[in-house]
């Protein structure tokens, strides 16, 4: 293997704050990402139990759609199919304000909206039938009986998985170098084209991954301790 | 909403996109299948070379899992895209970077997946082959493994699923699958929004039949 590595490529010019602008921008990007998965999940996996049919139809037709089509699809889409057909002020708003940025944000968080909605469900039907029973018996309608006592217990049996999903959304913003948004694999690319230096480029992207991913799980592992629900959930996991 | 593109376009997006016959050497096919089963093979390896005794093989399995799960896939697919035409000092087709970066990715999910499994089958099985005087290789090839494949079931065809969708990232170092034949289509016609929308579907429907195949077997085992 001929190849001279030349880490000082890394700080050495533009890469620096290339890298540190890619960084910035996956974490805004699935910030916001996660804002609107969470948004739709808790809705959508909240109707998906609701006495209700037409409710629940809508609320899995969303899910089973979005779930099953490749990411990479939705942000073609999202980029590419929908803005042709908004109107044309909006359409040139959108391109003077980084539309990629947004469909990327609409791609991503509709996508893992229908995936959140999946650990939500399951965390709403793994408490037990009567609390629901009871707290309408109390004389709580529907509604208040889901804000009150079935999504605030859901909402911590579901820790554990919500943060296995968080990570995946994370990690799939990378997906968002296909319709140019500048994320930290994009720019890990650029410094690449650049410099000619594969390895090193790579190698520094990998690691803010890693640590990234690696210290939100750590943080994540202790705020769940915190929120465990007493005789509920065994250590690290739901029981 | 005019169909036409679709209809014109139907043996370039079937036929050389989602099988891969044709003029390019593609298809999400040809791809997601030898990936499934090979990585499925690896994750096997790795996911008995996490619960083994000796360190020496547990420590540096759980270190391919654990680093494997913290990174995204496109970043895969580009350390082997640059990676291996360095070692091997000649071009690899894209198949072939596709096809291992997705082995290798996905076999730390696999590798998951097989311990679960391994775990969820009762001590007592294992206690009990031994005092038959079998060996550790023929307990785990006989009495442990067959049970653990038919509780890992369900979570398998999920992660088969994942796969499946996850090939369309093969497109990015220009292998010719479903969504690069949508593409180049695309730069043709300029019909976003239909072509995307069809290849959504067609995504759909294998995935969705993938999932109901899945429920099936699944209640088979409750059954059986």
């Amino acid at each position: 293997m001929s190849y001279t590595f030349n880490w000082s490529v890394l700080w050495s010019g533009q890469s620096g704050h290339w890298l540190l602008q890619g960084l910035l921008t996956t974490l805004e990007l699935s910030a916001l990402a996660w804002l609107l998965a969470a948004a739709l999940g808790i809705l959508s996996g909240a109707l998906r139990t609701v006495p209700l049919a037409p409710l629940r139809y809508a609320a899995i037709s969303y899910v089973e759609f979005f779930r099953n089509v490749p990411l990479l699809v939705w942000m073609f889409f999202w980029y590419f199919g929908v803005p042709p057909l908004l109107p044309r002020p909006l359409q040139d708003w959108l391109f003077n304000h980084a539309a990629e940025f947004w469909a990327a944000m609409v791609a991503l968080g509709v996508y893992h909206g229908a995936r959140m909605s999946e650990v939500i469900r399951s965390g709403i039907q793994a408490i037990p039938r009567t609390q629901f029973e009871a707290s309408l018996a109390m004389g709580l309608t529907t509604f208040q009986a889901y804000r009150l006592i079935i999504l605030p217990v859901a909402l911590r049996l579901i820790v554990p998985p919500g943060t296995n999903e968080s990570l995946n959304l994370l990690k799939n913003s990378s997906v968002a170098l296909t319709i140019a948004v500048a994320e930290l694999t994009f720019q890990t690319r650029q410094i690449e084209t650049y410099t000619a230096k594969a390895i090193e480029a790579l190698t520094a992207g990998t690691l803010i991954y890693l640590v990234l991913c690696l210290s939100i799980a750590t943080i994540m592992a202790r705020v769940e301790r915190h929120y465990a629900i007493p005789g509920l959930i065994s250590r690290g996991g739901a029981a | 909403m005019d169909l036409s593109v679709i209809v014109n376009n139907w043996n370039f997006l079937i036929v050389q996109g989602l099988i891969g016959f044709g003029p390019f050497i593609g298809g999400t096919l040809r791809l997601s299948i030898p990936a499934i089963v090979l990585g499925f093979v690896l994750g096997i390896f790795i996911g008995l070379a996490r619960l083994a005794e000796a360190r020496w093989i547990r420590v540096p399995a759980t270190a391919y899992v654990e680093f494997f799960r913290g990174v995204p896939l496109v970043m895969v697919i580009f350390w082997i895209w640059f990676i291996i035409p360095q070692l091997l000092r000649l071009p690899i087709p894209e198949y072939g970077v596709a096809l291992t970066a997705f082995v290798i990715f996905e076999a730390a999910y696999f590798g998951e997946i097989v311990r679960a499994g391994v775990q969820s089958v009762s001590r007592g099985q294992v206690e009990a082959a031994t005092a038959l005087g079998m060996t550790t290789t023929k307990t785990m090839t006989y009495v442990v493994l067959p049970q653990a494949l038919r509780n890992m079931v369900p979570s398998l065809v999920t992660q088969m699923i994942v796969l499946f969708k996850d090939t369309s990232l093969a497109s990015i170092i220009g292998y010719v699958d479903l969504t690069k034949a949508a593409q180049i289509v695309n730069n043709r016609e300029i019909k976003p929004f239909q072509l995307y929308l069809f290849i959504a579907v067609v995504y759909w429907i294998c995935t969705y039949s993938m999932s109901r195949v899945a429920q099936r077997l699944e209640h088979r085992r409750v059954a059986a």
